[in-house]
């Protein structure tokens, strides 16, 4: 058997990223482009970008979305990793499978039936809609991504860490902060960021459950793609895409450089 | 211990009640509201249940509720039943084609060195966390009529410039678009069962004189098969509730049933229609999700 690539594969591998990547590159170079037509290019140019930072209403949304991405993020990380506890640690309970059921089902609802319900919810106990009910909008649907993130974790965890601790006569709760967590760190900022990520990105639910005086960056940018392609909004995606990349790239050295010591770690233990 | 179960109890608790009040009660207005009418009020629907009114006044409201809406959604006269059919038309061909792509770029994946696996996963995962609407919208330029391709098009002499290839406004660029936006979620679950695979059956079949097609079919295709029905529900049903890419890219005949309900909504203002709309879809829908519900469930309780 030839080990190694073959040339099926790396053709594979090579194709497949050239679509995924081209078309943000391309997104990413016509914004520095000087022609106010999109498709004709006309020489390096940042203008767009100077321009970007004069729209109000844009950087507004991009506030509103700022903040209801960082609340949402860390409420649906503690609400979502209880929710992975549970259905990793509690064993068989009653209500167990409408639980599962309500973890799981959000991951693939399509986004209108999850859109509409909320909103009917939020007019039927009548209170005002905006920043507030985008922010509770996106926990629930981004806790449910949290948690499968951190089960993921969990299943894999030596439970005779946490045992020894408990009989050492250490209380649950303090455990669970010396021992668990630590531990599931990892998963649990990464569920954070997917979190965030996710309702940075999201448009329908937002649209949905927004109200006069909250208008997201997704909302802004849709509104305005629809009239067409501009400079501005590639500018408005590049920059976008730049602070992902970084955070993304960041987080992932972060755990690898940690998933390192944690070995190095187990390998003195195991020796000594 | 009673301050241990109380604990137990609470980690418990807060998430359950949470998605309890926000995730299955909203379904269940949803559902109340699709048998209710359309009024001129706020809210815009009757009858309205209000507690306080006492329990004659429930008893009336509720023999109010009725199934008018769902007996306008399911008429041959309205495009509903239309929509319907052609969101699991094109979320069908979308999801094979997805696999067509996405399973030779896991395979490849898979069988590149340990090494490299990582980083190749990460750059699967990345586009993931760029937003979705720019990716979508990444693709208004390069397929409009004036766009990135139709140019390379003409400067290689393929098309005349007086003629270009009209694929923005098409189902065509409805697929293009799915595919490209749900490729990262057909990629990993694949990728995650065919890394598992046991080379060495490989080697076995090999020796035994199995030719690689052969022993493709006999082994690695039913081995990744978990992963096949996890990446195809994983995109198949989001595909079919799509609002944004058949907006955006889509064209004017292009019927699914996520745009049809945003517009039932957002522009006819009918919230009991768009509600009936979204309880059908979801029957549509609840089988394939019960699916992947076992099979996620599955897999975790088997690592």
């Amino acid at each position: 058997m030839r080990k190694g690539l073959s040339w099926f594969n790396v053709t594979s591998i090579a194709l497949g990223f050239a679509f995924l990547y081209i078309p943000i590159v391309l997104l990413v170079i016509y914004s520095f482009n000087a022609s106010r037509m999109v498709t004709v290019w006309a020489g390096f140019s940042t203008h767009w970008y100077w321009q970007l930072f004069q729209n109000q209403q844009l950087l507004d949304a991009a506030w509103v979305t700022l903040r209801v991405a960082f609340l949402t993020a860390t409420v649906a990380t503690v609400l979502g990793t209880l929710a992975a506890i549970t259905l990793t640690r509690y064993g068989r309970f009653t209500g167990r499978t409408l639980f599962s059921g309500m973890v799981y089902a959000p991951l693939v609802m399509p986004e209108v039936i999850t859109g509409l319900s909320l909103l009917l919810l939020f007019v039927a106990v009548d209170i005002d809609r905006g920043f507030w009910t985008i922010t509770l909008a996106h926990i629930t649907f981004t806790l449910c991504f949290v948690s499968v993130v951190v089960q993921s974790r969990l299943v894999t965890f030596d439970r005779s860490l946490e045992e020894a601790a408990l009989d050492l006569g250490c209380p649950p709760f303090k455990t669970f902060f010396v021992v668990t967590l630590p531990i599931i760190l990892p998963a649990v900022i990464s569920g954070w960021m997917l979190a965030f990520t996710l309702s940075l990105d999201d448009l329908v639910i937002a649209s949905f459950t927004t109200g006069p005086g909250a208008t997201t960056l997704p909302m802004r940018i849709y509104s305005q793609v629809r009239l067409g392609v501009t400079p501005e909004i590639n500018a408005a995606c590049t920059i976008l895409i730049a602070i992902v990349t970084v955070v993304v790239i960041v987080v992932s050295i972060m755990t690898k450089r940690q998933e390192i010591e944690r070995q190095k770690a187990e390998r003195l233990a195991a020796a000594g | 211990m009673a301050s241990k179960a109380t604990g137990r109890w609470l980690v418990l608790a807060v998430p359950y009640l949470w998605l309890l009040a926000l995730f299955l009660v909203p379904f269940l207005i949803v559902f109340k509201i699709s048998l209710s009418q359309d009024a001129i009020a706020q809210p815009p629907y009757f009858p309205t249940f209000d507690l306080a009114e006492g329990w004659a006044a429930f008893k009336e409201a509720f023999a109010e509720l009725s199934f008018e809406n769902y007996g306008y959604v399911l008429s041959w006269d309205n495009e509903f039943i239309e929509a319907y059919g052609s969101s699991l038309w094109i979320a069908g061909i979308s999801t094979l084609l997805l696999l067509l792509v996405g399973y030779p770029i896991a395979y490849g994946m898979a069988r590149a060195p340990k090494s490299l696996r990582p980083t190749l996963l990460m750059l699967v995962i990345l586009p993931f966390w760029t937003s979705f609407l720019i990716r979508v919208y990444a693709w208004i330029g390069i397929l409009s009529p004036e766009g990135l391709l139709n140019q390379l098009l003409f400067a290689l002499g393929i098309i005349n410039r007086d003629a270009p290839l009209q694929i923005l406004n098409t189902d065509t660029a409805v697929y293009i678009g799915i595919v490209y936006s749900y490729l990262p979620f057909m990629i990993l679950p694949l990728y995650a069962a065919l890394e598992k695979m046991d080379e060495t059956l490989l080697e076995a079949a090999a020796d035994l004189g199995c030719p690689p097609f052969a022993a493709f079919w006999k082994i690695t295709w039913p081995l990744s098969l978990p992963g096949v029905f996890a990446g195809c529900l994983l995109c198949f049903i989001p595909a079919v509730g799509e609002f944004v890419i058949p907006d955006l890219l889509g064209g004017s005949d292009t019927l699914m049933i996520g745009k049809v309900l945003w517009t039932e909504f957002s522009v006819n203002r009918s919230w009991t229609v768009s509600s009936a709309v979204a309880v059908l879809l979801l029957l549509v829908l609840v089988i394939p999700i019960v699916f992947y519900q076992n099979l996620q469930a599955r897999e975790v309780e088997r690592r």
